[in-house]
């Protein structure tokens, strides 16, 4: 086992047992922190796979993490009201199973994400980081604007969505079902880095004309990776949803996109965990700095700075060292 | 006449007021080297680019295996049997030597759109690749990053990513830069081997390489080919004299 694997081991184990030693001692408002930890970090491991791997520095994933939240808050709504969503001559209705709103949600993002990548990922460097700006700003202007679902005052969630079989209302069932989603995410882009999408990704980010000379289409296979970070990155905006039953424009505002950039930076850029390390980070301080002073960010701000200036990897690769991709 | 097997007609490119193509015409044959020399800012590197399709010439045609390519992008000339190797290597340093040609392998053969099995564990693949390691040496390095290789040693993976493509043809933009007197002889030896295989366009700057090894030669000067044919031919043509002599000091090798 290498010595990254272990240090994941030991983050997603930490992830786990912070909330079940606060079940213990009773104390909900410290699980509610490890959900928001675990949301953040599945929204940071979307991110990761189009920026880490793919070299897509993405300034408006918030776009993704607002339409999941949107998604989950509109089917919420609609079933809670019992108004059908669309109602003509097929009859949709709205949903509070959370697996078909995950469902629905991956396929929003997607749909969104292709339509937002086709026109950005041809270009690269500042061009791309300010196309995907644009994008994530025009969805905040968008949900403010549209005052069928709330305008500036945002959606509320009258109740968690429901799993079946588990009690979602429960703070610490609610945690777990974020954090299986969390693993089975990290388990799937793990498959995915040693794949062959993984090394022709990783190759783009390395030298776009090497993989065009093997007769790869760069555009289709970052378009892909684009597509895939922002379902994930969807999928955590669901999840955020139901975490404080309520959706605001605020998922979609540019620092959101700001910070699942801060998580993945933090963390350590395509590094497999690096996103929980950072998400974690972050968690930390807001409650760490943010009890001493209001102006807690800017001690996050020097932290990022040290973080990029003297440890180029982030956390993970402090922890373990410098990335050893040699297998076979 | 031999086949011809990348044929470059007639095609112009400007940029601003420079002719950067002027009418140029070049044929690659079945077998054979077929070496283009020039003087820096000839237009070697625009008309390379027009070739592999990451510059459109403004008039002109580019036929490979007479197919027209004119309009297709680098990654569909890729597949219909282009090859090419990179004067400053473009290779995924942060990868180890057999990532780097199991990508050839997968552009090849597989595709990149598989996302769950682990790659390195594909046989098929993983026999492509090493055995492009193995032909030009570099297997026992197979688990080295790229970053890790010395200069020459990255020339010949350059030449390994291409043979894993099993191109009609290959496009060598100066394979021997920088790999030392001993190193220039087996790479000479080994592209004389591979010509046979499919043939080889060759850029290359030093003279007495091109002389050594080339089958035909052609010689491009603001733009236009001035000559083209076997070394003996291409020596007597008083063009070229002039448009060497007192440039690079490459006039003392005619």
């Amino acid at each position: 086992m290498s010595r990254e694997t272990v240090v994941n081991l030991v983050l997603l184990g930490s992830l786990l047992i912070v909330p079940v030693y606060a079940r213990a001692v009773d104390d909900p408002f410290l699980i509610t922190l490890s959900t928001r930890v675990a949301i953040f970090a599945l929204a940071g491991v979307g991110l990761n796979l189009a920026l880490g791997l793919g070299g897509l520095v993405s300034l408006g994933h918030a776009a993704f993490f607002g339409i999941g939240g949107y998604t989950a808050g509109i089917l919420a709504s609609h079933a809670l009201n019992y108004a059908p969503l669309i109602d003509g001559i097929i009859v949709i209705n709205g949903s509070r199973s959370m697996p078909v709103i995950w469902v629905t949600t991956l396929i929003v993002s997607a749909c969104l994400a292709l339509l937002i990548g086709a026109l950005s990922v041809r270009t690269t460097g500042v061009y791309f980081i300010m196309i995907t700006l644009a994008f994530g700003q025009m969805m905040y202007y968008f949900s403010i604007s549209w005052p069928a679902y709330g305008g500036e005052d945002g959606l509320p969630i009258a109740i968690r969505n429901e799993f079946p079989g588990l009690n979602s209302l429960d703070p610490f069932q609610f945690f777990l079902i974020a954090y299986a989603v969390l693993c089975v995410t990290i388990f799937l882009i793990s498959r995915l880095q040693d794949s062959a999408f993984g090394l022709a990704l990783n190759a783009v980010r390395q030298s776009a004309r090497r993989v065009e000379m093997v007769g790869i289409a760069t555009f289709r296979l970052r378009l892909t990776a684009f597509v895939l970070s922002g379902m994930i990155t969807g999928l955590a905006g669901a999840l955020f949803a139901d975490l404080n039953r309520f959706v605001s424009p605020s998922m979609f505002s540019w620092q959101t996109s700001g910070e699942i950039m801060i998580f993945v930076i933090l963390g350590g850029t395509a590094r497999l965990c690096g996103p929980v390390a950072g998400a974690g980070m972050f968690i930390i301080l807001e409650h760490l700095l943010g009890g001493i002073s209001d102006y807690w960010l800017i001690f996050l701000g020097l932290l990022l700075l040290v973080v990029v200036l003297f440890a180029q990897g982030g956390l993970v690769s402090w922890l373990a060292g410098e990335r050893v991709r040699r297998h076979g | 006449m031999a086949e011809t097997v990348l044929s470059v007609r007639d095609i112009c490119k400007n940029f601003g007021a420079l002719r950067a193509s002027d009418h140029v015409t070049l044929d690659l044959r079945r077998g054979e080297i077929h070496a283009l020399i020039g003087p820096n800012g000839a237009g070697k590197s625009t008309l390379i680019e027009q070739v592999c399709g990451t510059l459109k010439p403004e008039s002109g045609k580019i036929l490979i295996a007479g197919q027209d390519v004119t309009q297709l992008q680098t990654a569909d000339r890729v597949r219909l049997g282009l090859a090419r190797t990179f004067q400053i290597s473009a290779l995924a340093l942060e990868d180890t030597v057999l990532q780097n040609v199991l990508l050839g392998a997968i552009g090849a053969q597989g595709s990149p759109y598989r996302f769950f099995r682990n790659v390195t564990a594909n046989r098929q693949l993983r026999e492509v690749a090493e055995l492009a390691l193995q032909r030009v040496g570099l297997l026992e390095r197979a688990e080295m990053l790229a970053a890790e290789l010395s200069h020459g040693e990255k020339r010949q993976l350059e030449v390994a990513v291409a043979l894993t493509l099993r191109p009609r043809l290959f496009l060598m933009d100066e394979p021997m830069a920088g790999l030392g007197a001993s190193g220039a002889a087996k790479m000479t030896a080994f592209l004389r081997s591979l010509c046979h295989e499919a043939p080889i366009l060759l850029i290359e700057h030093d003279m007495d390489i091109v002389f050594a090894i080339a089958d035909r030669i052609s010689v491009l000067v603001y733009g236009k080919i001035i000559a083209t044919g076997t070394a003996k031919d291409v020596r007597a043509v008083a063009a070229v004299r002039e448009a060497y002599l007192g440039d690079d000091g490459w006039g003392d090798n005619f």
